[in-house]
């Protein structure tokens, strides 16, 4: 017994055969593909340029050797103390960027109630920071960390000295002043990683009886690992390649001495790129070094992301199987 | 909201009344076939004894595969109580043909006297099977409960046609056979008025949950 | 019609919980209205009724859980074992411990199984290895989980079927040895086999544990429960013993909602 009446319902005859071309879909497909290509194609061009001109001059001796005042001497320049600058500039970013980003964004995603006001503002605050020009960083850097904070350390740690100690461009205005220009990164980086964690995991921890940080810090974060290093890597990348924040806060054209301490200048291999370019007295001449050290560029910075891509394969490995 | 589920609760229904109308017709033919000594309304009333059998089967196959979709509450009660007022009615049927039964043999001899006790039992006995079933159509449990104390009375017509019987056979041995077959005629409709207050009970338990069975006579 | 003390079995029984006029407001709704009901210990007490009719707000209520929603407000009285729990000092960490929960859908943590459950008890002091590993193992055979997963105790929870990482969420609850479990729909999300296992769980785990369990599977509810409270558009409507409420509710609503009329 049925509760429906015997319908007749004239359905069409099932034909599975391909139907006519999709010509949209043939058209986007072709467009995804050229736009790939032709990346790729940039690509391979820019690198292949700097490697094809820059390989000559780039040897052992190139990478190890600086020290003396030749840097415009093709056969004798090497860029030693430059990468050991952008490193240690970078590794110093990163000490300052990781702890303040990891815990603004911890603040914003777990602590922070929805729609108060504070909240607004900070989010407010990290989105602009994500919009201004790099040379603006700079300048910030310059006028606070150096000119007040330089010199108000100066003037209440040493006074009456004739020496500026902390006051000039210096190795560590310059990480903080990258650190303050990544900061978004890490913040937006971290703030997904932590709202990818399913909320049922906190509510588990919370029933257990574990406080708010407890279920932080010990089910949360470790979720988080691989996204806050995302946001890491992103963070790295940005600033290896970055010229203009440090331009007023401490790179500077010829540093006598490998980078020591942090209220020293440093030279820096973007910085470098910028002196062969405009203060060699011979530019065709010393060309083969412009590319070179470029090259050498290039290679650092993805020999830095590299690292950090392995950290974060390194535990992601570790998060999916035995412990 | 009607349910699927509704439709065949009032399949089950139906078919419980089919039974009942089935059950009662075969009880008037087998008394008038006794009254009017017509053997050939015995028979029939034998013969139909297999359809009541086959519509319990019927109901109770309903019911179990009803069971298996686990209704609950007032559904649950509807069809337990199902299953046993057909159980009832093919007891009914039963009791009906073994009338028949005794009918072909009482047409063999002389009639005794006039009937005059059996029509009566039968009568309130009938009166009670209609209204348990109506009292179960309409839900209605107070005329359910009406209907038990009646049985006493048909009890009572059972407990004197059975004395009287007994003297007769003791006074005129030729007619033992005879007076045996009227008792277990007797006995017959006195046992129908059971299944009629068992139906009747089973109202009561459907429409209020209360199970009122074996309460002996106070069941108010 | 309402009766607070449902059966025969439970009126002997102590009284684990107790609201008194409960309320609850999320923003400008009124989610619970005036709820009062006593739970029986070392029973199993089912709530059901239709979705968004209150039940599963109550149950938050027990553990405080609804203090993680915004907006949130709770007025009356909730007694869990005598101590006045809805107001504003009390050791929220200390009440988890006592009244554990079990979610809809399992949320064990992507750690070992060993450690799903050694968190609970690292969390309320236990250091010792030992001490540890018989509780894991014992709450693991209370959760009749233990043969299933002995041999991998150090493989990650989430490798483990949804009906067994359920199990392994009620082992972790029951390790820190609470005393009133609550379930929200434990079983809605797993099919039949390991419903039924839960369920067989469940009447095994009422020795030791009073259990409340939101359920919207009838069914399920006359198997397991003893009382069972009928909950319609945030009020109580019928609360009994279960076999009342599943085969003669007094309720007209309570009969329409049981019998699949409404709902």
């Amino acid at each position: 017994m049925s509760i429906l009446k015997e319908q007749e319902v004239a359905r069409p005859e099932m034909d599975f055969e391909k139907s006519s071309k999709d010509t949209g879909s043939i058209l986007c497909t072709g467009l995804t593909l050229t736009a790939t290509l032709l990346i790729i194609a940039i690509l391979v061009v820019i690198i292949g340029n700097i490697a094809w001109f820059g390989f000559d001059k780039f040897s052992w001796r190139f990478i190890t050797a600086g020290l003396e005042e030749q840097m415009f001497d093709v056969e004798r320049a090497g860029v030693l103390p430059m990468i050991l600058g952008t490193t240690a500039r970078v590794f110093l970013m990163t000490i300052f960027v990781l702890p303040v980003g990891v815990i603004t964004a911890i603040y914003l995603t777990e602590y922070s109630p929805k729609h108060s006001v504070l909240t607004r503002i900070i989010r407010g605050a990290v989105n602009n920071l994500a919009g201004v020009p790099s040379i603006v960083f700079g300048l910030f850097g310059l006028g606070f960390f150096i000119n007040f904070i330089g010199s108000n350390v100066d003037a209440i740690f040493y006074p009456g000295s004739d020496k500026v100690i902390w006051g000039k461009p210096a190795l560590l205005w310059a990480s903080l002043t990258l650190a303050v220009m990544t900061l978004p990164v890490v913040i937006v980086a971290t703030e997904e990683a932590l709202r990818a964690i399913p909320s049922g995991l906190r509510e588990g921890s919370l029933a257990l009886g574990a406080t708010k940080l407890q279920t932080i810090a010990r089910v949360v974060m470790p979720q988080a690992m691989p996204g806050i290093l995302t946001g890491a890597i992103l963070a790295i990348s940005r600033a290896a390649g970055e010229v203009a924040p440090i331009l007023f806060t401490g790179a500077a054209v010829f540093v006598p001495s490998l980078p020591k301490a942090l209220n020293q200048e440093f030279m820096d291999l973007g910085y470098h790129v910028w002196v062969l370019t405009t203060q060699s007295p011979n530019v065709d001449k010393t060309q083969p070094l412009l590319y070179a050290t470029v090259l050498t560029l290039l290679i650092l910075t993805f020999s830095l992301n590299l690292v950090a891509v392995l950290i974060r394969a390194k535990i992601r490995a570790r998060m999916r199987s035995v412990h | 909201m009607l349910r699927h589920f509704d439709l065949e609760l009032t399949e089950l229904k139906e078919k419980l009344l089919i039974m009942g109308s089935r059950a009662e017709a075969s009880v008037v033919n087998a008394i008038r076939a006794l009254v009017e000594r017509d053997d050939d309304l015995a028979r029939q009333v034998k013969e139909q004894d297999s359809i009541v059998d086959a519509l319990e089967v019927e109901v109770d196959d309903l019911s179990i595969s009803l069971l298996s979709k686990a209704p609950l509450a007032s559904d649950l009660r509807l069809i337990t109580v199902a299953m046993k007022i057909s159980q009832n009615l093919e007891r009914v049927a039963d009791e009906a043909t073994t009338i028949a039964r005794r009918t072909i043999e009482l047409n063999s001899e002389p009639p005794l006297k006039a009937y005059v006790d059996i029509p009566r039992m039968s009568g309130i006995a009938l009166e009670m099977l209609r209204t348990a079933l109506d009292s179960f159509i309409k839900l209605d449990p107070l005329r359910a409960r009406q209907i038990i104390p009646r049985d006493k009375e048909v009890d009572e017509i059972n407990r004197q046609l059975h004395r009287e019987l007994s003297s007769f056979m003791v006074e005129k041995p030729a007619t033992i056979t005879r007076c045996l077959n009227l008792m277990v005629i007797s006995k017959s409709l006195e046992r129908i008025a059971d299944h009629a207050t068992n139906v009747a009970e089973e109202v009561v338990y459907l429409c209020e949950a209360r199970d009122i069975r074996h309460t002996g006579k106070q069941s108010f | 019609m309402l009766s607070n003390n449902p059966s025969k079995e439970s009126v002997s029984r102590r009284k684990i919980i107790t609201t008194k006029d409960l309320n609850l407001w999320y923003g400008a709704s009124h989610a619970l209205k005036k709820i009062s009901i006593d739970i029986s210990e070392k029973l199993v007490t089912a709530f059901i009724g239709p979705s968004g009719c209150g039940k599963s707000t109550l149950l938050r209520c027990f553990n405080r859980m609804n203090d993680l929603i915004d907006h949130v407000r709770i007025e009356g009285g909730i007694e869990i074992n005598g101590h006045e729990i809805n107001r504003k000092n009390i050791n929220v960490i200390e009440l988890r411990k006592r009244v554990g929960m079990v979610f809809q859908r399992s949320n064990p943590f992507p750690k070992s199984i060993h450690e799903n459950i050694a968190y609970g008890l690292k969390l309320h002091g236990l250091a010792d290895r030992t001490a540890i590993e018989e509780r894991v193992e014992s709450s693991l055979r209370g959760a009749a989980l233990w043969d299933e997963v002995k041999d991998r105790l150090n493989s990650s929870a989430l490798g483990l079927s949804g009906g067994q990482q359920q199990r392994l969420c009620i082992a972790r609850a029951i390790a820190i040895k609470p005393d009133i479990l609550l379930m929200d729909e434990p079983a809605s999300a797993l099919d039949p086999i390991a419903t039924s296992k839960i369920e067989d769980l469940i009447l095994e785990l009422k020795r030791e544990f009073t259990i409340v369990i939101v359920t919207h599977n009838m069914q399920q509810a006359a198997r397991i429960s003893d009382s069972t409270a009928f909950f319609y558009l945030g009020e109580l409507i019928e609360y009994d013993v279960t076999s009342k409420i599943f085969t003669n509710p007094s309720n007209r609503q309570t009969e329409d909602y049981v019998t699949g009329r409404f709902g």
